[in-house]
């Protein structure tokens, strides 16, 4: 973000050296060191060994769930928020900021009550049990499950890149397009889609990150079955619980450079595409 | 956050196509995804009563645990709010090298999952944990206190902070400053009658998010608490721990008040941004 | 975007080919009580390799853990377990009853009551054994914390529970009074409930918490093994009970998928001298006199009361651990 700085207005290095220190100390202390401690655990015991602890079948089967869900959950994001961005940047309507809060929901959600939400449905107790139980129909305990909670932890994600981004662009080459007769199907591929990929990506690659990482909501809802309804996330709580330090870490080491991928691309993304995105920032 | 620009109004008549489908689309999402989900969790509670709730609400336990995931996400986003400061101000304001990396490295808690950081940080604060060491050697016992909680909260909520903040410090400029520097006021005044002022909404903003991510963290702070009930359970695990025990309705009860708290700080938060978008 | 699209689906499919890819080999869901872990690793790599050699076939067994009646009412809400392998009869008694998923009685299906092996309740303590606790009267002194889990999930809690209320039942001058007025005392000493076995035995010895853990015998020596024999000690107390954990067929779940055969295999493997040897290796009492003769030194003789004595599961749960029970009646967190 070098194309924020500016020369400082207060004066002396002392005030200078010193923030900067505090900052750089606090990140070191609560950001990289977490981080570094992932890695360092898994390799402790040497290469190999953290390598067969992500080859045993459980932890295979973890990665597999994990990689299914987000080929599963990561397209329906990116169709609503397409959706939810059309009719909420190009349009006007009452209710457009309750209809804004209501996509905003999710992140003011603790997963763990969006799951309690879904078992309260699903569940055997809940509203539809007895006749999913009657139909042979299992969602709680399986992947369509865990399924929901992953997207309703996740949705907000595309929309809140790409809804400012939208706004910001106006809706004046859309309505040039519809007015020189393109449908509204070829606007939208032609005219909006190349404006906004690139925030299109970014929204999508902190999505994916949400996706592949959650936790409290998946717990709920999975049933904790190790090698098929274990996603990763899970299986390192398995193997922490199991005194299997090596092996919880190694699969936190996978999903840590995951972390650190994300990290890196959005960065590039940034960089390279910044005026785009930065205008989603302007929350 | 989200704040839409104000557009030109052009009458009701919808130049753009396609305004039904996806609207309609989107609501049946929400509806299905989102709002069904939340209303059986609205629902669920009564099956007790309005005596039975307010029970099962003010009971002991719940009320230790609401206080701490509340409590707890209130003190972690007040620190965030001054650390989150002096981190977002130097990123902006300052160089100096491995800025980039140190930026990037903002947004680590946004991409790492809860549950590694969660056994992360439970490992560095161990009694023979990087950190934990040194501080228990001081005394002082991080893992499995309610300060292993605070350490969790503070680290997935910095990025609200600094990032709602970052955009705001670097639009702001120098301008306003340097006029006033001009003036003749010391740096601190400056800081104190310019700057602040200036960037006191967005902090709010950001300190608002921090704080309602906090509140409902599981997975990256239950590996470091000592789930003590009465003393370092948060909130969130005793909806699991209820519904173990299949008290549904316990539980819902629980999630409900969590809930109806978050969803109003979101609305408070949206009100102040739309005023301040209206204002400037 | 199409150059996206194209590729994605194609790996889509792949992932969903590769997800349901094992669905050809059979697999059976062993759902079983929370200390389990370690010996069904070993079980079922043993009785998937005797499979293979006598059928040419490959099963996968599916693990499921968690406290013992958090488990049972977790099948009755439709987690789909072939065969469940819990603490103690109750909970699949309660399967039977309420989800009629197996029959009435199954327990006479397989031999000693469908145990095939047992196990009984001991201390674990912190190396030295600071706070002296030598027996059951020791944990109610002032100033100790007992960590134990919860009786409403844990099925090791229950038999705990009952161990606890046989001890002040036959201890001199014994009675019911006294029995309830000690076991009350005891759970006022306990700071934290969890869920399950492993959750206690991991809050005792990670997060440091209680001066003794009421443990399932093998649960004990797994966390010297694991959790470090340099820093806790197995105290046997004067008297315990016998915990006989059971195993069944979850018929109706087994016919649907076409697996009992395979599931009732499984279960009488479990009673094999191999099997039973690799029970006892993992600290679990086995029911095989010849495979318990050579293991003695591993399982002292204490005073061990039964479930009779207390009239049956059905008849203990219903006064001790369902709701409003004696249990409800002592325990209350927070005070």
């Amino acid at each position: 973000m070098t194309r924020y700085a500016r020369t400082p207005t207060e004066g002396g290095t002392a005030p200078r050296l010193l923030l900067i220190g505090t900052a750089i100390v606090f990140i070191v202390l609560f950001l990289l060191l977490p981080l570094l401690t992932v890695f360092s655990n898994a390799l402790e015991s040497g290469v190999p060994a953290a390598l067969a602890a992500i080859g045993t079948p459980d932890a295979l089967a973890a990665i597999r769930l994990t990689l299914l869900v987000a080929a599963i959950t990561v397209p329906v994001n990116i169709v609503f928020g397409l959706a939810a961005s059309w009719a909420v940047a190009k349009h006007d309507f009452r209710g457009k900021s309750l209809l804004t809060a209501l996509i905003d929901l999710p992140f003011s959600v603790s997963p763990v009550v969006a799951g309690l939400a879904f078992v309260l449905i699903f569940g055997l107790q809940g509203w539809f049990g007895p006749w999913l139980r009657a139909h042979d129909i299992r969602i709680i305990f399986a992947l369509p499950g865990i399924l929901l909670a992953t997207l309703f932890v996740s949705f907000p994600f595309v929309a809140r890149e790409l809804i400012p981004l939208m706004a910001d662009q106006g809706r004046d080459e859309e309505e040039a397009a519809i007015s020189l007769g393109a449908s509204g199907l070829a606007t939208f591929l032609r005219v909006t889609l190349p404006n906004i990929k690139w925030g299109l990506l970014y929204g999508v690659l902190l999505c994916n990150a949400r996706i592949m990482g959650e936790f409290g909501a998946v717990s709920v809802v999975s049933g904790h079955i190790r090698g098929l309804t274990d996603t990763m996330p899970l299986h390192v709580e398995v193997l922490y619980n199991d005194y299997d330090f090596v092996g919880a870490f190694a699969v936190a080491a996978l999903l840590a450079l995951l972390a650190v991928v994300t990290l890196v691309f959005k960065s590039l993304l940034e960089w390279r595409y910044g005026d785009e995105i930065a205008a989603t920032h302007r929350h | 956050m989200v704040a839409i620009a104000d557009t030109p109004r052009r009458g009701t008549n919808r130049v753009l196509p396609g305004f039904g489908l996806s609207l309609g689309f989107t609501l049946f999402c929400l509806a299905t995804i989102v709002l069904i989900p939340l209303t059986a969790l609205a629902i669920r509670p009564w099956s007790l009563g309005v005596g039975g709730v307010i029970a099962a609400v003010t009971a002991p336990r719940v009320v230790a645990a609401l206080t701490l995931s509340f409590g707890g996400a209130a003190i972690a986003a007040s620190i965030n709010a001054v650390m989150g400061f002096v981190v977002a101000w130097t990123l902006v304001r300052y160089r100096f090298p491995g800025k980039r990396v140190f930026d990037a490295l903002i947004d680590l808690p946004f991409a790492l999952p809860t549950a590694v950081a969660g056994v992360a940080l439970s490992a560095l604060y161990s009694e023979n944990g990087w950190l934990g060491g040194p501080l228990s050697l001081l005394g002082i016992k991080v893992a499995y206190t309610p300060l292993g909680v605070l350490v969790a909260l503070i680290f997935i909520g910095l990025p609200f902070v600094v990032r709602t903040l970052q955009p705001v410090i670097a639009e702001m400029g120098a301008d306003a400053e340097e006029a006033a520097a001009t003036l003749g006021a010391a740096p601190a005044r400056i800081f104190l009658r310019v700057t602040l002022p200036a960037l006191l909404p967005a902090l709010l903003t950001g300190v608002g998010l921090a704080w309602a991510r906090a509140v409902g963290e599981y997975g990256s702070v239950i590996f470091i608490a000592g789930n003590l009930p009465m003393k370092s359970e948060i909130a969130p695990l005793l909806i699991i721990i209820k519904l173990e025990q299949f008290d549904y309705a316990g539980a819902a009860a629980i999630g409900l008040v969590m809930l109806v708290l978050a969803f109003t700080v979101i609305l408070v938060l949206n009100l102040v941004q739309a005023r301040l978008t209206a204002r400037r | 975007m199409s150059k996206i699209i194209g590729p994605a689906l194609v790996a889509a499919v792949f992932l969903l080919g590769a997800a349901s890819a094992p669905a050809g080999t059979p697999h059976l869901l062993n759902v079983s009580y929370d200390p389990t872990r370690e010996l069904f690793k070993a079980l079922n790599a043993r009785f998937a390799a005797d499979w293979r050699q006598q059928t040419h076939d490959s099963v996968t067994i599916d693990m499921s853990h968690g406290g013992s009646g958090a488990q049972s009412r977790a099948v009755i809400d439709g987690l789909d377990a072939d065969v469940v392998t819990l603490a103690l009869a109750y909970d699949i008694d309660a399967i039977a009853q309420k989800a009629k998923l197996l029959p009435a009685d199954w327990q006479r299906r397989l031999p000693d009551d469908s145990a095939p092996f047992t196990s009984t309740i001991v201390f674990l303590v912190r190396k030295g054994n600071p706070k002296h606790i030598h027996d059951w009267r020791d944990l109610v002194t002032s100033g100790t914390a007992v960590v134990t889990p919860n009786p409403k999930t844990s099925g090791g809690a229950r038999w705990a529970f009952l161990a606890a209320w046989a001890y002040a039942l036959h201890a001199p001058g014994g009675d019911t009074a006294k029995a309830r007025a000690f076991v009350a005392d005891l759970y006022h000493h306990v700071p934290v409930l969890d869920s399950g076995a492993r959750g206690s035995t991991i809050t005792f010895t990670r997060r440091g918490i209680g001066d003794a853990l009421l443990s399932w015998e093998n649960e004990a020596h797994l966390a010297l093994k694991e959790a470090g024999g340099d820093r806790f000690e197995i105290v046997y107390p004067s008297a315990s009970i016998l915990a006989e954990p059971p195993v069944a067929v979850v018929e109706a779940n087994a016919a649907r998928h076409g697996t009992t055969a395979v599931a009732n295999a499984y279960l009488k493997f479990l009673y094999t001298p191999a099997a039973q040897e690799i029970e006892a290796a993992n600290f679990y009492r086995p029911r095989d006199p010849t495979v318990l003769a050579a293991h003695a030194r591993d399982f002292p003789t204490i005073r061990l009361s039964t479930i009779r004595e207390f009239g049956g599961w059905q008849q203990a749960q219903r006064q001790f651990f369902a709701d409003g029970g004696i249990f409800d009646q002592i325990y209350k967190p927070g005070r």
